[in-house]
């Protein structure tokens, strides 16, 4: 007997265990395989996964201090079925979302159709006027998508936010599978799990199906605000496995809406920029002038259509949560389809109804700030004190549009490493999505990010926040993978001179 | 160079890694054989000796009576001082942060690795000595040069990393043999020095006459074969300036600093081996001007990158 599973009581959905000592076949064969460890052993391969992290500078920053995004070894399966239907669901909403962002960046018809007041939108601080005018060669302002989901009591997974700014994660999905092959190689021969590696080039396809037109050869950067971003590690993990430059906004010059980089044999035109900077800094000219990061002239080069931001300019309003509570409204107004994923229960707090019944019981309500990301500003309403609730309820009170209320969601636990025990602890998922104009493809699994804390429900790294492995399994049979080659058909290999024999020679030598 | 040539900013990091590695290594092998001096000789003056080698290292000290604990805090640990082993070490990392993408994933380990590790190796090192500090960062150093060498293409990246190495290189060796010029009494020998600069079995082998000052400079400066010799790093030096901007046109372009570059190799060339030792003291000087003038023209023509800009709102609107 090795590990001990410490039973879960929260009343959440168990990922592993349909009820106490019942693992979820799906993962009885893992269950197996880690229960052949012992705990020690267990703890020395948790240490091993955090100092190659540490080694191979796997970090992020946070408070001026690099640290590793620590990785839990328990991995997290999908099955084959789940995972199509969440795939599919998740490639629907990117296209409601490419749909709506055509739409209000363009003739408006939703509003028109009285679907949602244009005012939502107007009011929206990711709203950006900026992006009027810039027509995306391909159609596609969305490269790259994370969709959170959670996984609800009773199993269903529903949307929690929608991120097609610049979400990031991606490089931690590629390290821990490459971290967990070499910690847990054993594991992976018992499985057949989709790998994560065609993600860069997928990425790069698609940045190059995003150029212009007249860009005979088109040259593709990645945009990096520089080493002291957060995701700094990120953003050369990408422009390394792209085969592509990884720039910095002093890299780059605007001349005659033309974009160029800095380079020992003069400058060199830039066609598509995948920005890992927000709209905010990116453009001094169009938004923040403070800002050194950006490149003065960026935003009108994109407009004359001489280069693509990707992310397009202006994504943010579909980022907005109260934007978000339409997203299944655009799916079935833009694409005529049922939505394959659903949203969590959302309160819209313009409503007077609504605002009268959550500003009532705001002890029963999640509550978030419509443009928060890193779960910054949410209040959980049943883990709140008074004094907290009383100011909150002011702030919604003056400002109702800056806020939407939700019930509560027990997100799922799943069995995690923590101090040599495996204790249930809750998750989220990330899954990433690729748009290349002509298909919506998503990352095999994605990043489950897992709130490391007992009772913590806030999952976000830069809260303590760890990280699983996240497996979708194949269906198919193990194909055959080939005999070992004909003792023949190997090749030769010469070696040194022969050895002379030690001893004769210390005789002779000794006579 | 190829046609497109690569990111200034890049190339510019890549140049300041050669040139921190080797001045890590370097300044290991210095302070290695002026250690060595300081514990083996019981008569000499360890302010004098401390001081000699601040000198050469070109660290301006205040304080007047020097100890070897002191020195060494400065010259080794102190990782705010870009002239340290520690800090050498760190300008490297941070210069391979921003240029990660380009460098290999080893060398990145490697960098890093030994970055966290320095911190412990350094407080062994005041238990037991400095000497398992600085032979670990010479172990360090030779495996990130190996990697350079072994794991990256041989592209503009690489040679301008090279180029840097060998500017340094030449740096620090005109340094050392001036702290012989400078300050004879209480300089290590020049037996040490070669030690120092892992030329004494190379020197060896060349001759038998080891007491020979003139003999050990001429090596030092001006052997063909011997890769930390001044004039095997100029030639090298020069073969990457070369290759990055080769000649295309009939009159030449005016290459600054291939212009420096070649004034001391001539002079270097011609000079007459049995005098080394009178001219040393101008040679050095002027090599050390050399490599001031050939980093900046390098800086001037690939690097140059304008100032940040900083956009102001008008005001009164």
């Amino acid at each position: 007997m090795g590990v001990v599973f410490e039973d879960d009581v929260s009343g959440a959905w168990n990922e592993m265990f349909s009820a106490p000592g019942q693992p979820r076949p799906i993962y009885e064969r893992l269950l197996a395989d880690l229960n052949a460890y012992q705990p020690q052993e267990l703890r020395l391969r948790s240490e091993q996964l955090a100092h190659t992290f540490i080694d191979r500078g796997v970090t992020f920053a946070h408070s001026g201090e690099e640290r590793p995004f620590p990785l839990d070894l328990v991995p997290r399966i999908l099955g084959a079925l789940e995972w199509d239907r969440l795939s599919r669901g998740i490639a629907q909403r990117v296209r409601a979302l490419e749909a709506f962002l055509a739409d209000i960046y363009g003739e408006g018809r939703i509003f028109d159709e009285g679907l949602m007041p244009r005012r939502v939108v107007t009011s929206s601080p990711h709203f950006n006027r900026a992006a009027f005018g810039i027509t995306p060669p391909n159609g596609v302002r969305i490269t790259v998508a994370g969709i959170d989901l959670i996984r609800d009591e009773h199993g269903n997974f529903c949307v929690l936010e929608d991120n097609v700014r610049i979400p990031s994660g991606v490089s931690y999905v590629i390290e821990n599978r490459r971290a967990m092959t070499q910690a847990f190689s054993a594991l992976f021969s018992d499985h057949r799990v989709h790998p994560v590696d065609s993600y860069p080039s997928r990425l790069f396809a698609a940045l190059l199906a995003a150029a212009p037109a007249k860009a005979q050869d088109p040259v593709i950067v990645v945009l990096s605000p520089g080493v002291f971003n957060a995701a700094y590690f990120e953003h050369v993990l990408l422009a390394r496995m792209m085969g592509v430059e990884l720039v910095e906004g002093r890299d780059l010059v605007c001349r005659s809406n033309h974009v160029y980089m800095r380079t020992t044999n003069g400058e060199r035109a830039v066609h598509v920029i995948y920005r890992r900077v927000d709209d905010d800094w990116i453009d001094p000219l169009q938004f923040r002038p403070d800002t050194v990061i950006g490149v003065a002239g960026l935003v009108n080069a994109a407009r004359a259509g001489n280069v693509v931001i990707s992310n397009g300019i202006g994504n943010g309003v579909a980022d907005d949560k109260l934007v978000y509570t339409f997203v299944p409204e655009f799916i079935r107004f833009y694409l005529g389809e049922k939505p394959l994923l659903d949203n969590i229960e959302t309160h819209r707090l313009e409503d007077d109804e609504a605002r009268a019944e959550v500003l009532g019981h705001l002890e029963r309500y999640v509550v978030k700030p419509v443009d928060g990301s890193g779960g910054k500003g949410i209040v959980i309403g049943p883990q709140a004190t008074k004094t907290e609730l009383k100011a909150l309820a002011k702030e919604v009170a003056s400002a109702p549009r800056n806020f939407i209320a939700q019930r509560p969601v027990a997100l799922s636990t799943h069995p995690t490493f923590v101090d040599e025990s495996i204790v249930p602890r809750h998750i989220d998922l990330r899954p990433f999505a690729v748009n290349n104009g002509e298909e919506v493809w998503v990352l095999p699994g994605g990043l489950t990010r897992v709130a490391l804390g007992a009772g913590e429900l806030i999952v976000n790294s830069s809260r303590g926040g760890g990280s699983k492995d996240t497996w979708v399994l194949n269906d198919e049979s193990i194909p055959f993978r080939g005999a070992v080659p004909p003792a023949s058909a190997r090749s030769r290999r010469y070696s040194g001179p022969p050895r002379q024999n030690d001893e004769y020679i210390f005789e002779q030598g000794e006579q | 160079m190829s046609e497109r040539g690569m990111l200034s900013r890049l190339a510019e990091s890549l140049f300041w890694i050669g040139r921190y590695i080797e001045r890590a290594d370097d300044t290991a092998r210095i302070v290695d054989s002026y250690v060595h001096r300081m514990v083996e000789d019981p008569f000499n003056d360890e302010s004098a000796t401390c001081r000699s080698l601040f000198a050469i290292l070109g660290i301006e000290v205040e304080s007047e009576r020097l100890r070897t604990s002191e020195t060494l805090q400065t010259i080794a640990y102190d990782i705010e001082n870009p002239n340290s082993i520690a800090g050498a070490l760190n300008g490297a990392f941070e210069n391979a942060r921003r240029s990660r993408d380009y460098i290999s994933s080893e060398m990145w380990v490697a960098l890093n690795t030994t970055r966290n590790e320095l911190p412990k190796r350094e407080k062994r090192a005041r238990d037991l000595g400095p000497s398992t500090y600085l032979t670990y960062v010479r172990e360090r150093t030779s495996l990130l040069a190996g990697l350079t060498d072994a794991t990256l293409s041989h592209d503009d990246g690489w040679r301008f990393l090279v180029l840097g190495r060998n500017l340094e290189r030449i740096d620090m060796t005109a340094r050392l043999l001036r702290g012989r010029v400078v300050s004879e009494d209480n300089a290590p020998d020049w037996m040490a020095f070669l030690r120092a600069s892992g030329a004494m079995e190379a020197f060896m082998r060349n001759t038998r006459e080891i007491n020979d000052a003139n003999g050990v400079a001429a090596f030092l400066m001006l052997d063909r074969l011997f890769p930390r010799s001044v004039l095997y790093s100029l030639n090298l030096a020069d073969e990457c300036l070369v290759e990055i901007q080769p000649i295309s046109q009939r009159i030449s372009s005016g290459d600054v600093a291939r212009q420096a570059l070649a004034r001391a190799r001539g002079t270097l060339e011609f000079i007459d081996p049995r005098q080394l030792i009178d001219q040393l003291p101008e040679l050095l000087e002027m090599l050390e001007a050399t490599c001031f003038r050939i980093t900046d023209a390098v800086t001037d023509r690939y690097f140059r990158h304008e100032e940040a800009v900083v956009w102001h709102m008008e005001e009164g609107l």
